[in-house]
């Protein structure tokens, strides 16, 4: 067993443990940090590819933005603070079974796809080629519309966040 | 022979000899790696943590010739073992918990804290053959970093179980998250330049120093790094006249003495980040040939920002908060936008084998762009939006009013 499969191994189980805490703890708030610690497992894992850019980004994106607004959003919802809340709704079966049938649908998906069964690469030692990435991106016969896209529901969404927020001047 | 290369270059060789002793004792090669970066980390950590001590000192004395005073001078020779006293006492002193502190996040903080600024050190090129990790994402990294801090601060703030320190988080929170901003942008600049994100592909770009390429991103990068370390005049962090010590109140003792380690660190790898991403890193005469000169070289560019820092510290007031905010999202974000366009564009026309033509096209241009900038908050300030006063300010303390207050009812 090599170093990196033992790592891997801890950061898997870590990661999992994690995964299962962020629905069972009963604070909102430690459920948010339990978040961060599946995150941070994410990162490590992208890591151990050796996919640099990829564990960055999930570290500046999904940690330092995305878990930092997720901590203001349940410190600003009310009753967040106290435990004796239940912690499902009536409709606990219906979103048990849907999200049951997502994940065999997904891995059912997947497990056609030819790349399921191959063992994972790493990226060359020198980390991945970033600008294949970024002229892919960018390339017309590459990804750019997907990127287009993305780049147009981000900026509705902005948008849509200011006028949200806008005071509006009584007349 | 052995002995000149080690001179040259210390750490590459200390870490092949040890590579082939372990290769000798029999360890795979695999864990020997593992070894060394273990040993490689942790002689890292422990250097930055130690430098730490030197810069308490240092920034102490300096601060106090800065406002005419001593510093301290009592223990040993110009006060030089004042950091250990003060060492010995904070490692001695009652860790407290306050009462209802949620332990995790309490306990966690100022490890995350340390943390953040040590881990910037990782991927620091010391000279062209020293570097932890040769990483090709170095920029955005230590943006990533500086989220982990960010995290720091909003565990500490949660943790305590205090309401002061809870608002000064959000506080902390709201100039980090709006600094990163223009940071981001202004990093940019740099990036397109060398047409890589690794710190040391940076260092090894600059022909030309990049602060004379972009004076203006290095200006942007220095104020906002300023404020993401909450020195002065961006210390509303933790204002310690208004707001007692701001989020982290409630600590004690080593805990306390974290966040310390922690401020004092990161305004020296400010420092050195300002030197390799804008002065030129290690780079300086003969350090192709002798690698460990590039140590000094970016130790003495990084004190010159250091010392920099240590100036504004020193004799600059501190921000009100409306103001610290209309700084960045007023006059920082847009400059960093229209110069990183305006770079990007000047950067393809005129082609880089054109090299000084394209130093000095930049170099007005940024000038020029500062020069409009000031013009353009010139005319604000004069022609802001005023308050309309609706009453005629009446003094509080008044002989009439001291009167009427000895003697109940009598004033109205």
């Amino acid at each position: 067993m090599t170093i990196m499969q033992i790592i891997f191994l801890i950061t898997a189980s870590v990661t999992l443990f994690a995964a299962l805490m962020v629905v069972s703890t009963r604070k909102m708030m430690h459920a948010a940090m339990w978040l961060i610690l599946v995150l941070f497992g994410v990162t490590i894992t992208f890591a151990l590819l050796e996919t640099r850019f990829f564990a960055i980004v999930q570290l500046v994106i999904y940690i330092g933005a995305i878990a930092i607004l997720i901590i203001f959003a349940v410190m600003l919802t009310r009753r967040s603070m106290n435990a004796d809340v239940p912690q499902v709704n009536r409709n606990w079966w219906l979103v048990m079974v849907s999200s049951l049938a997502l994940f065999v649908g997904l891995v059912t998906v997947m497990s056609v796809w030819e790349g399921f069964f191959v063992t994972a690469r790493t990226a060359p030692p020198g980390g991945e080629n970033l600008v294949q990435l970024g002229t892919a991106l960018v390339d017309p016969n590459g990804f750019v519309l997907p990127f287009e896209v993305a780049s147009l529901v981000l900026l509705a969404a902005m948008v849509g966040a200011i006028y949200v927020a806008a005071e509006r001047k009584e007349k | 022979m052995g002995f000149i290369q080690f001179l040259i270059d210390p750490v590459t060789f200390i870490a092949r000899w040890l590579q082939m002793l372990l290769a000798g004792w029999g360890v795979p090669a695999g864990w020997t790696q593992f070894i060394l970066f273990v040993l490689g980390a942790g002689a890292l950590g422990t250097g930055a943590l130690m430098f730490t001590i030197a810069l308490i000192w240092f920034e102490r004395k300096l601060i106090g010739r800065f406002q005419d005073r001593f510093g301290p001078n009592r223990v040993g020779p110009w006060g030089i073992f004042q950091p250990f006293a003060d060492m010995g006492k904070i490692f001695t002193k009652e860790y407290i918990t306050p009462d209802g502190a949620d332990p995790v996040p309490f306990y966690l903080a100022p490890i995350l804290v340390v943390m953040s600024v040590v881990s910037l050190w990782a991927v620091i090129p010391f000279t062209l053959t020293v570097v932890g990790v040769e990483l090709n994402v170095g920029v955005l990294y230590i943006i990533g970093i500086g989220g982990i801090g960010e995290l720091a601060i909003i565990f500490a703030g949660w943790g305590s179980n205090n309401k002061y320190a809870m608002l000064a988080a959000f506080r902390a929170l709201a100039q980090l998250i709006s600094y990163e901003v223009p940071m981001v942008i202004a990093l940019l600049v740099p990036v397109m330049f060398a047409g890589k994100m690794g710190l040391n592909d940076i260092a090894r770009a600059q022909d030309i120093w990049y602060i004379v390429l972009c004076p203006l991103a290095a200006l942007i990068f220095f104020i906002t790094s300023t404020a993401e370390n909450g020195r002065t005049p961006f210390d509303l962090l933790e204002a310690d006249s208004e707001l007692v010590a701001g989020f982290n109140i409630e600590y004690s003792g080593l805990r306390f003495g974290f966040y310390y380690v922690a401020d004092f660190l990161h305004a020296f790898t400010i420092g050195l980040l300002f030197a390799i991403l804008f002065l030129g890193g290690w780079r300086g005469p003969f350090v192709e040939q002798v690698p460990v000169l590039g140590v000094f070289y970016l130790f003495a560019k990084a004190g010159i920002v250091y010392f920099i820092g240590n100036w504004m510290r020193a004799s600059l007031p501190r921000f009100r908060i409306d103001q610290m905010m209309d700084i960045n999202w007023k006059i920082l974000t847009p400059t960093a936008l229209v110069l990183v366009m305006l770079t990007a564009v000047v950067d393809k026309l005129i082609a880089s084998e054109l090299l000084y033509l394209q130093a000095a096209v930049l170099f007005v241009l940024n000038v020029v762009l500062l020069v409009v900038i000031g013009k353009v908050i010139d005319w604000y300030w004069a022609h802001r939006p005023r308050p309309k006063v609706v009453a005629t300010p009446r003094p509080v303390a008044r002989y009439e009013r001291s009167s009427a207050q000895s003697h109940p009812g009598a004033g109205q």
